[in-house]
């Protein structure tokens, strides 16, 4: 059985770790630190830690005040709530003036679960990406989210790493995080599967489904949804002539669009995509609602088997 | 650090050149915003010549006291009290809103001694905010001001910062609300009014001062005032007028966001040299 942990437990030890490290991160919250595990920082560094209350836009403000006086900010909320409410200062002050606030969102996705529409953010991916200077990092597991952590606390300005809800499963066999570079977690030559977050290990699952069926697949995890790794993308559109995207994201403006504005450009391969229909998500089981929308390891061999 | 004047004839007489440069950038250009820019001359050129620290050699001096433009359509004051101050030379004044030009339509971090890129509306207050919780932090002492405009604070953010400045206990940071009454669609009291004004902030745990915007005694007592508070953020509110120093531009909605022509360039150069 593999091991499943929160990624959010991930962030908050990446967190506590880097301010023991350093004394220029700062970390703010807007009343959900519980949830997305910012406290576990607040409870060390209190002087380093500001809850803003329910306030979101003013999240980003301070945040961006406080990095334009040379610290790294650190600002989390749930996804809906970090990108939804806020997109005008996190496009017109954070963004634009390239400063260096790493906007960490938790509860991104319909794996939020019985909550509900409200807080199931499918769009986030696409609002983020859309922003100049922005970057956008989803990544697979809690390990990854650690290491993701890190690595862009090391890079100067504006982040937007997505986490879930949820336990996720540990994709075992992954290359260590690296800032844009897709990774190939398995080679084979018949169809090319781009997966993030959760859907890596959705994928893994349809990998051997596909197996059975004599059909090898290449898996690529796809932390870095900006900047894509067209490279990566190009070197594999050589070898395969079907792409299936899997994210738990609309299907308007996530992974797979952003891989279709680099693969359209290649000769003589289709693009698939796999990702929550353009509607509103509703109440019920993560698991559950993760077969209603169809974001399933059946789906997965469904597209790399049609005709 | 810049040589700072408590002399009001000096100060007045700065403040006629940079309402002289705001009417010549804004002809220049053949748009932007002259009203609100007008009414915040003597609000920006006491900052700047009289009680901010700063250094125009080195904008980013970290223990510099920060200014905040949160109505960054009124970024022509901030450009020309910038070159007045020797931040950049006059010359880039004359390509306000140009292709290439580093003196953007709304304030932008381009230009040597603007904080942050801004434009719009009702973010300045947290942002000014953080940065004066920044210097609790680093333990660098410095002070944040941040000119609202009138119109802006229609805008929920400004209220959710100023719940959390008081909140916060920051003394460091001071407001000044450009009260000019006016905003792109009429007055302020018919679009939506902010009356009562003083009690608003007074509720939200703000120590407040009313004064005369264009009065630069005021200004600089009102600044003091607002050091001695430590633990308490200080908003001043400057009754102010719209298009202050050109007579046909005072109170008139109409020159919030048009340029003047050569014309009514001529005519407005010629009030502010011989009202002087």
């Amino acid at each position: 059985m593999t091991e499943k942990i929160y990624t959010r437990d991930y962030y908050g030890k990446a967190l506590v770790e880097l301010g023991r490290e350093r004394q220029d991160i700062v970390v703010l919250d807007a009343d959900l630190s519980g949830s997305t595990r910012t406290s576990m920082f607040a409870r060390e560094f209190p002087d380093r830690f500001f809850n803003v209350g329910v306030a979101e836009q003013n999240l980003m403000g301070i945040s961006a005040g406080i990095a334009s006086c040379g610290f790294t900010v650190f600002a989390s909320s749930f996804a809906m709530f970090a990108t939804g409410r806020p997109w005008d200062q996190i496009r017109n002050t954070i963004s634009a003036n390239k400063l260096n606030v790493k906007i960490c969102a938790t509860h991104a996705g319909i794996t939020v679960g019985e909550d509900g529409a409200s807080h199931q953010a499918n769009e986030d991916i696409a609002i983020m990406r859309a922003i100049p200077n922005m970057r956008v990092i989803v990544p697979c597991d809690a390990y990854e989210t650690y290491e993701a952590v890190k690595a862009i606390s090391q890079i100067d300005g504006p982040f937007y790493l997505r986490m879930g809800r949820s336990k996720f499963p540990i994709i075992s066999n992954r290359p260590s995080f690296e800032f844009g570079k897709g990774q190939v977690i398995e080679k084979g030559k018949d169809v090319c599967i781009v997966a993030c977050g959760i859907m890596v290990s959705v994928a893994l699952e349809a990998l051997a489904m596909l197996r059975e069926k004599g059909i090898s697949a290449t898996l690529v995890n796809m932390p870095t949804i900006k900047p894509i790794d067209k490279e990566l993308l190009l070197e594999l559109a050589e070898g395969h002539s079907l792409f299936i995207t899997c994210e738990e994201h609309s299907i308007i403006g996530g992974l797979g669009s952003a891989v279709c504005e680099v693969l359209s450009e290649a000769k003589g391969v289709v693009v698939r995509r796999l990702g929550i229909p353009d509607t509103f998500g509703q109440s019920g089981d993560p698991d559950e609602l993760m077969c209603h929308y169809g974001l399933t390891a059946e789906n997965i061999v469904a597209l790399a088997t049609k005709g | 650090m810049f040589q700072l004047t408590k002399n009001v004839d000096i100060l007045k007489e700065i403040a006629r050149d940079v309402r002289a440069l705001i009417i010549k950038m804004l002809a220049k250009a053949g748009s932007g915003h002259p009203g609100g820019s007008l009414s915040a001359v003597e609000i920006l050129t006491t900052l700047y010549f009289s009680v901010m620290r700063h250094d125009p050699c080195n904008p980013s001096w970290p223990e510099r006291d920060r200014f905040h433009l949160s109505k960054g359509h009124a970024c022509p004051v901030l450009y020309a009290v910038l070159s007045k101050a020797g931040y950049f030379e006059e010359r880039h004044l004359w390509t306000l809103r140009q292709l290439g030009s580093m003196l953007q339509g709304h304030a932008d971090r381009k230009t040597p001694g603007v904080e942050m890129s801004t434009g719009s509306l009702g973010q300045g207050l947290s942002i000014s905010l953080g940065m004066a919780l920044a210097s609790r932090v680093s333990k660098i002492p410095y002070r944040v001001y941040c000119l609202l405009g009138d119109g802006e604070i229609q805008e929920g953010n400004v209220w959710e910062a100023a719940m959390a400045a008081a909140h916060y206990n920051v003394g460091n940071l001071c407001a000044i609300l450009d009260y000019n009454k006016f905003q792109i669609d009429g007055s302020v009291d018919e679009v939506m009014s902010i009356e009562p004004i003083e009690d608003k902030w007074k509720a939200f745990g703000w120590n407040t001062v009313v004064i005369d915007g264009h009065d630069i005694n005021d200004l600089i007592s009102a600044f003091e005032h607002a050091k001695e508070m430590k633990k308490k953020p200080t908003i001043i509110i400057a009754r102010t007028v719209k298009g202050k120093g050109v007579s046909f531009m005072e109170h008139v909605v109409d020159f919030h966001g048009r340029a003047p022509s050569p014309e009514e360039e001529r005519k407005a150069l010629e009030e502010i040299f011989d009202n002087d």
